[in-house]
């Protein structure tokens, strides 16, 4: 049976990019349908009626939504190649432990810091680089947080290394100075084919934010 | 198979969940209830991230998060009573639909049913109202449980419906009732009725005098009630 493999996406989604490095770490084939998010297809709304969000996992004709549980069916369908949770109970639970982190911590924290100024920003700032030192310590001594490889961890948080140059910018610190062991993680997975090619330039994604502040009327 | 511990709180529905799917599994535990006011120095040490309930301990080792708890039961004691269907599209959506339920946003019309009065409560009943009419007709459709023939994970995660008539009581609005409802009505008198689940449940009276004092705690600071 062929496979049929669509992801409906946005380019500098973090979510996205999750699913991207995931299917490229297992070598499918995919399309790839960019969104317009302010004018959504069809095929979107039909595929998340309930969230009309990206990404969508499309397989032979089935939606899977939210990049997390796009991630877990990944693994589990193509489960040959590239294995992203580890076998091991325990581990499997702090690898989701993390990715979960990462989804209620680090995504609001960072957003916190370029949608904000003032007082509100230096709060978000103080608390995102917080967040990001705590998750920092679970890389230990591994080149990954899923241990040699590339994990559910790895794949859940290396997309929002694309985001760093535009927090930095807009909240005017160096998350390197604070974080040099998550910068030299990030720089390790960037090695990755499949993280590299499913990563967008620092500096478009950074110009994006510009665009949205702008829209959103923030200074 | 080693010893489990389970720190929860006594009318939590995520702490329950965890107390649940151990006893369908028939694995014994220790349960340790918390003052959730009065944090214990065992809950900051086995959950020093978020500091909160539930926490599962196997042989030391501490997991907290109730869906990740919830996974980690399922994987570690999978031939009783599983929770998960085997397919990956299928395992997919249950996941799907407790991420949706645990939205904070899809949570707040039911606490806010609970908290709010006047025009901000008219909202969250009838945004309660449309989740409810949601979960009846998509997700539970017409099976017996969200997990098909037998209970699984998706129950679990619905559990707080079991007891809910507590708060439609102490607020005296109904809003999950058999006429509007009555596949859910049907599933919570299947659920609550499965010995399991019977026997971990929240204490009624418990749970009446302690949410009517809560109640009347935000009634009187609310700045919408008339006798403010």
């Amino acid at each position: 049976m062929a496979e049929e493999v669509v992801l409906l996406d946005f380019w500098p989604s973090p979510f996205g990019m999750r699913s991207r490095i995931a299917l490229a770490e297992k070598g499918i084939k995919y399309e790839y349908k960019e969104e317009d998010l302010r004018n959504k297809s069809a095929l979107l709304l039909q595929m998340n009626p309930v969230h009309k969000k990206i990404p969508v996992l499309i397989h032979n004709g089935k939606p899977v939504c939210e990049s997390l549980i796009q991630v877990q069916y990944i693994d589990e369908v193509w489960h040959d190649k590239a294995p992203l949770l580890p076998s091991d109970p325990y581990q499997k639970a702090t690898a989701r432990f993390w990715a979960d982190y990462v989804d209620k911590k680090i995504y609001d924290l960072g957003s916190r810091v370029w949608k904000t100024k003032g007082e509100e920003q230096a709060t978000a700032k103080k608390e995102f680089i917080e967040s990001l030192k705590l998750i920092e310590k679970e890389i230990g001594d591994k080149p990954y947080f899923g241990g040699e490889s590339l994990g559910y961890v790895d794949v859940a948080f290396i997309p929002f290394y694309s985001w760093f140059y535009a927090y930095e910018k807009c909240g005017n610190f160096s998350i390197e100075a604070e974080c040099p062991k998550l910068i030299a993680w990030a720089k390790r997975c960037m090695q990755k084919e499949s993280v590299a090619k499913s990563l967008p330039d620092q500096q478009k994604v950074y110009d994006f934010i510009l665009q949205m502040k702008k829209h959103f009327g923030i200074e | 198979m080693g010893e489990v511990k389970v720190l929860g709180s006594w009318s939590s529905p995520y702490g329950l969940r965890v107390q649940w799917a151990l006893g369908l599994k028939s694995v014994e535990y220790e349960y340790i209830n918390e003052d959730l006011l009065n944090k214990s120095e065992m809950l900051l040490k086995y959950n020093p991230v978020h500091k909160k309930i539930p926490v599962l301990v196997h042989n030391g080792k501490a997991i907290a998060e109730s869906a990740v708890i919830l996974e980690y039961i399922e994987e570690t004691w999978p031939q009783q009573h599983p929770l998960l269907p085997k397919d990956p599209y299928e395992r997919a959506m249950v996941r799907f639909w407790i991420n949706f339920l645990d939205n904070k946003d899809k949570v707040a019309p039911f606490i806010t049913f609970f908290t709010g009065v006047g025009e901000e409560h008219k909202k969250a009943v009838k945004e309660a109202k449309e989740l409810l009419k949601l979960y009846e007709e998509q997700v539970l459709g017409e099976k017996k449980y969200f997990g098909g023939e037998e209970i699984g994970m998706l129950d679990l995660a619905m559990g707080w419906m079991a007891y809910f008539g507590v708060i439609e009581e102490i607020v005296d609005v109904k809003i999950l009732d058999a006429e509007t409802f009555p596949r859910l009505h049907a599933w919570i008198q299947n659920f609550r009725a499965h010995p399991v689940i019977k026997n971990n449940l929240p204490d009624h009276d418990r749970l009446l005098q302690n949410y009517t004092e809560k109640r009347q705690r935000f009634l009187a600071y609310s700045p919408h009630t008339e006798n403010a």
